[in-house]
């Protein structure tokens, strides 16, 4: 079943409403700082279906750590309130502490003296796994996420990439219902950075029903990942949908890019059609004219007043004689949607003041 | 990197929901308490060979001290039991070292590695991962005083006369008890206050040694000595085990007979652990609520 855009998975069946994986009220949590107090979080009001990856998107400073660190039973509210599967955060910390686990971008965790298979047996004992069933665990986990000798390598040695695929490894040992992925990807290189990313994808989809929430700054890694994506700024929640829903807020025409061969007549050609807004040539970079392959091909940017409008398009192009090398939908970014509610983009807001 | 190898283990519990499986009887939480304190330890257990650097700091160090005052003791003709009593001083220094290094220090050092928001976060009682780095801590300085006792009684000839066995070995565990309660105290003192552990650390060091009699009886110090006896567990477990592996002689210079001192290690191992216990569920407290001390970098 197709779901609709911006609805959570979890509101697949009305008649069997499931648990909600997360929900937050009002909550507000607030610094004691000089020489004045920080509001951290101002009334997140939130919920997360069962088996969702949703991401809180945000500039440092935004709130999102924080928010992890309630949910995560780290940390208090001021007020409002937040459950995790049902359990309050303020009271029903075991309860939560037990079935779900929490992985922080840059993570030094752990002792460097030990070996990888060690170090996770040893985190595997903090959730009650017996002896046997750690070993095993961390065998089955050391194997998913592509440790191969390293397995038997001292902690110390491992490079930041293949620490964070380890304690991505140690967010998995309890076979969590909730995981909380604080900013996985901080300071990783592209490669490392995509491995980790495919591990949480891969995880989420051998393990069914399990909820993910995941704080980034990186705009891509949410719309890659995330089912739906929160937008946070100064403790509040500005716009949550699907990254596609979010993007078409901030984008009313539709706007795509052709690349073109035998076409002779030039953009201007296409400006006067209608529901055809603007058409011009696309930038060099943009067009794949530089192949060698001695063809003619020319790259134009169009903005339509609707999508419909293609069709019109493409049937003048044809009439024109030319043909049609290439056709791309250019989206907005998640950054485009930041900076229309904000004003500002995420650089900006990170160099003024914020607590997260 | 294999969909068939994420496969769920029994936490996964295909059949039971998240509620379900937050929700653990009486034997769930004595055995995750029980491996927990087991995880915990073993890194020290694992990693004490790892490391033989220690073989020159918490070995031939101390040993160095402790020869210094056989060798003043001989040069005074001071009794013999004197250098008995040095070289047991030089054997509890390992364990006491381990305490302040590896207990009072460690969840400074934890905070800072971020190892204990994941302890907060986990589902286990933080006191196990106390008792975890006290037993683990146990076991490996305890090879460390073992090779300090042998090397030291057979290069200066110690002759040790004991009468009590069981109450020599009681005395030595319940010192033992009681110095890694005392331990377990100053981990959630240092973390709520030391903001310079290593200063901490080492004002824990000399002063603790003079006051505790680890080179001399303890009562040749008065009121501090009494004192000493009174809060420390090394001072008292030091004075009863020179009473019972010096049998007759130490008595002379003892503060209280060793079945007093050892009932006075029972009352501080039980008031350290509520010590202990206390100020973790504080420091817990205040950590959620101020957010410090869990918050890295903060």
């Amino acid at each position: 079943m197709k779901l609709p855009e911006g609805a959570a998975p979890g509101a697949r069946d009305a008649a069997n409403p499931p648990v909600v994986a997360i929900e937050t009220s009002a909550l507000r949590r607030v610094y004691s700082a000089k020489p004045r107090a920080i509001v951290a979080l101002d009334g997140i009001d939130l919920v997360v279906q069962p088996g969702e990856l949703f991401g809180l998107l945000g500039p440092n400073g935004a709130g999102k750590t924080t928010l992890i660190k309630i949910l995560t039973t780290l940390l208090l509210p001021t007020s409002g309130s937040a459950r995790v599967f049902g359990f309050d955060v303020v009271d029903e910390t075991k309860q939560i502490r037990r079935i779900m686990n929490m992985v922080a971008g840059g993570e030094q965790s752990g002792y460097g003296l030990l070996k990888v298979r060690e170090q996770l047996w040893m985190f595997s004992q903090f959730y009650g796994l017996t002896a046997a069933e750690g070993w095993r665990k961390v065998d089955q986990l050391v194997e998913a996420v592509g440790f191969g000798e390293q397995a038997e390598q001292k902690v110390s040695t491992l490079s930041t990439g293949e620490r964070q695929k380890m304690n991505l490894a140690r967010g998995f040992l309890n076979d969590p219902w909730v995981l909380f992925l604080d900013e996985p990807t901080l300071g990783l290189d592209v490669g490392a950075a995509r491995t980790v990313r495919t591990l949480i994808r891969e995880w989420q989809a051998a393990v069914p029903g399990r909820t993910i929430l995941l704080t980034t700054h990186y705009m891509a890694e949410a719309d890659q990942l995330c089912e739906r994506v929160a937008i946070v700024d100064r403790g509040r929640i500005l716009a949550i949908g699907t990254p596609a829903e979010l993007k078409r807020r901030v984008q009313k025409e539709s706007i795509f890019r052709l690349e073109l061969e035998n076409f002779a007549a030039g953009p201007r050609a296409l400006a006067d059609l209608p529901g055809v807004l603007t058409a011009v040539a696309a930038s060099a970079a943009d067009t794949s004219s530089g192949d060698g392959s001695g063809r003619d091909v020319v790259g134009i940017k169009l903005v339509l007043a609707e999508d419909a409008v293609l069709s019109g398009v493409v049937q003048a192009v044809t009439s024109m004689g030319a043909q049609i090398t290439a056709l791309q939908k250019s989206e907005p970014s998640l950054e485009d949607v930041f900076v229309e509610l904000v004003g500002q983009g995420f650089a900006e807001v990170e160099s003024g003041e914020g607590q997260s | 990197m294999s969909t068939a190898s994420w496969a769920v283990g029994r936490h996964g519990r295909s059949s039971q929901g998240p509620r379900e499986a937050a929700t653990w009887d009486r034997r769930q939480i004595i055995a995750t308490e029980l491996r927990a304190i087991r995880g915990r330890s073993y890194p020290r257990i694992a990693g004490m060979f790892r490391e033989p650097s220690w073989i020159f700091f918490e070995i031939l160090l101390p040993f160095l001290t402790t020869s210094a005052f056989v060798f003043v003791y001989r040069a005074l003709q001071a009794p013999p039991q004197y250098v008995g009593f040095v070289v047991l001083g030089g054997v509890m220094i390992a364990f006491w070292l381990n305490v302040v290094w590896l207990m009072a220090g460690q969840l400074y050092w934890e905070k800072d590695q971020g190892n204990l928001e994941l302890y907060f976060a986990a589902p286990m009682d933080m006191m196990s991962v106390l008792f975890g780095m006290a037993f683990g801590g146990l076991i490996m300085s305890s090879t460390r005083a073992a090779v300090v006792l042998v090397v030291a009684s057979v290069l200066y000839g110690v002759v040790f006369s004991v009468q009590q066995w069981l109450l020599l070995v009681a005395v030595f565990l319940l010192t033992l008890f009681a110095l890694y309660g005392l331990g377990m105290v100053l981990a959630s003192l240092f973390l709520l206050w030391g903001r310079e552990v290593w200063h901490l650390n080492q004002l824990l060091q000399e002063p603790v040694y003079f006051v505790s009699g680890v080179n001399f009886p303890v009562n040749r110090l008065g009121l501090l000595g009494a004192l000493a006896v009174a809060t420390l567990p090394l001072a008292v477990g030091l004075d009863a085990m020179r009473q019972l592996a010096f049998a007759g002689p130490a008595a002379a210079t003892a503060f209280l007979p060793p079945e007093g001192e050892a009932a006075l290690l029972v009352v501080m191992m039980v008031v350290f652990l509520f010590l202990a216990r206390t100020m973790l569920r504080l420091m817990e407290r205040l950590a959620r609520r101020e957010g410090r001390l869990t918050v890295r970098g903060r």
